[in-house]
């Protein structure tokens, strides 16, 4: 470069220098340049989000179940994220797919596990070992050092405003019809209670399981919506079927 | 371009001999410095770096989908050539745990040594969260290191039971059985459990029964448990006639386990693992020390699973 040209550009970023307005326009073009190029692609690119079958919204009792996860910060020991490595598929199974925390509000991610991974927890063990290891997890994992969540069993759960939490979901784009909201709370009863039929439970979230699910069929506790949920983690998707193996398959550019 | 701004003059330092700005405020002045040369090719050569990796790797995203990447590399590929390379390592002796029948994988010394430390390896991912690291289990799971056997401890037992699993909702050839809830149900009075509850206790040398409560036991009990307690395999009863208790060796736990019993379950493994890989757990259950022989390998090879994939 020769003088003069370095010269005029010194001189064109000195106005920048010296009006702080003028500055503070230009820092936030430069920075959101970063923000549309690395962000904004996700939401509308097409392969963000894998086209598989089978994903459906949290019933409702499942939903209480996730709120009492995050409440008691489950999450800071445990991810829901099996990241396509052969370590972690070998021990965790199938790794996670985008559409499986398509409906979690907020999501599970993570990589920071002092207890392992719980994508794929669900189906894996009785709700009996679940109950009894939530209450005393040293009794089925003596090296654990998990803390005891025995007191769910005697909370009854809270579910009289679960409709309101269906909204909330739905208006950031879960997609629960009418009917899944105004049903919501026969549903967490229908769901938990063995007595009770669940009705249309089973239609509206295909694959949702009704049964007692903390060994107490006389209540509806918040073991049992918590147990219901880890029940259902990632078994929504059946991912090494033909189907979904096809469409992971033919993936590319990511 | 016009500029307003006095230009001092740009003075070479006397201190350092590098030039300066050119501009000062209250006789404070900027040193010119160059940037190192160093950083500065490692610099370019990061952009060289850079412009090599957005053409050959996926990329900048587009209308409808990234930039593929010349190489056409996706980590999720990756991933799966890496099992397939790992699955053909392993697949001759898969083939070959798959394959042989069960009653000639003892004979095989160094297939029966490969099936069990696969059969360990899987274990510890899939099992030990129920039956313990050392396959002891605890109150409620089975310890497998004993030759106390529920539904049988020979090869094909354990790997039926792998396969089918117990009272699992859905399977249909799980093994499954229930003991009837004797005191909550009404079918006995809570005296009449009391009695029968001596009489278990009586048969490891706990206290002294009566006869009521060995009528209680023979006319409730015996059918499923055997006359002496000793338990069937056909219905995985355990044996009350030695110390060792699934749910407790107290009063209070056996009264309980006749009053309301607790029934444990086990999933049918067939669903999540290849028949190989239940074949090499049931070799390392059974080496663990309870195995036993085979008493009944003919009737139960129709029971061995034959599809290998």
């Amino acid at each position: 470069m020769s003088d003069n040209a370095t010269k005029e550009a010194l001189s064109g970023h000195k106005k920048l220098e010296r009006n702080v307005t003028l500055l503070g326009a230009a820092a936030l073009v430069t920075v959101a340049i970063g923000g549309i190029v690395e962000i904004a692609p996700l939401f509308w690119i097409d392969n963000t989000i894998e086209q598989v079958e089978g994903m459906r919204p949290y019933t409702p009792l499942e939903q209480a179940g996730r709120d009492i996860y995050v409440r008691e910060g489950c999450y800071t020991c445990h991810s829901q994220m099996i990241r396509p490595f052969k370590d972690e598929v070998e021990r965790y199974g199938h790794y996670s797919l985008a559409a499986e925390s398509m409906y979690d509000h907020p999501f599970q991610w993570g990589s920071k596990r002092t207890g392992p991974d719980l994508a794929r927890v669900g189906g894996r063990y009785s709700d009996e070992w679940h109950v009894q290891h939530l209450a005393n997890p040293q009794s089925v994992v003596p090296e654990s050092v998990m803390p005891q969540y025995g007191f769910l069993s005697d909370e009854p759960l809270e579910f009289e405003y679960i409709a309101d939490n269906l909204v909330a979901l739905s208006r950031v784009g879960v997609p629960y019809t009418e009917a899944d909201i105004e049903q919501a709370r026969q549903d967490v009863i229908g769901q938990a209670d063995p007595d009770v039929a669940p009705g249309d439970l089973a239609e509206r979230y295909p694959g949702a399981q009704s049964r007692d699910y903390d060994g107490d069929p006389d209540r509806i506790t918040e073991m049992d919506a918590l147990v219901a949920y880890l029940q259902v983690l990632g078994t929504m998707v059946d991912v090494n079927a033909a189907a979904a193996q096809e469409v992971l398959a033919g993936e590319s550019g990511r | 371009m016009a500029n307003e701004i006095p230009q001092v003059g740009k003075r070479v330092d006397d201190a350092t001999g590098t030039e300066t700005v050119g501009h000062e405020w209250d006789g404070i002045e900027e040193l010119n410095t160059p940037l190192p040369r160093w950083w500065l090719w490692t610099f370019y050569a990061t952009c060289v770096w850079a412009l090599g990796y957005v053409i050959l790797y996926p990329a900048i995203p587009l209308l409808d989908k990234g930039t593929e990447g010349a190489l056409g590399w996706t980590s999720r590929g990756q991933l799966t050539e890496e099992l397939a390379a790992e699955a053909a390592a392993r697949a001759p002796v898969m083939e070959a745990v798959a394959t042989t029948p069960l009653e000639r994988l003892q004979e095989d010394a160094g297939l029966m040594q490969q099936a069990v430390a696969g059969g360990a390896a899987a274990f510890r991912v899939h099992c030990v969260q129920c039956h313990g690291a050392n396959a002891a289990g605890s109150e409620g799971y089975p310890n497998l290191t004993d030759d106390e056997w529920l539904w049988g401890g020979d090869l094909a037992a354990i790997e039926y039971t792998l396969t089918n699993g117990i009272r699992h909702p859905g399977a249909t050839q799980t093994r499954t059985s229930l003991m009837p809830a004797f005191g909550r149900d009404g079918i006995l009075s809570g005296e009449q459990v009391n009695s029968v509850t001596n009489y278990v206790l009586s048969l490891t040398g706990e206290g002294s029964a009566t006869a009521a409560g060995a009528e209680l036991f023979a006319n409730n009990c015996a059918v499923c448990h055997g006359a002496d307690g000793g338990g069937l395999r056909q219905f995985g009863t355990p044996s009350l006639n030695d110390a060792v208790w699934l749910y407790g060796d107290s009063r209070e736990a056996i009264r309980r386990q006749i009053f309301e019993p607790r029934h444990g379950v086990m999933p049918a493994w067939e669903e999540r693992l290849d028949p190989a890989t239940i074949r090499m757990l049931a070799a390392y259950v059974h080496s663990l020390g309870g195995g036993e022989d085979f008493v009944e390998a003919v009737e139960l090879a129709a029971a061995e699973p034959n599809e290998q994939d």
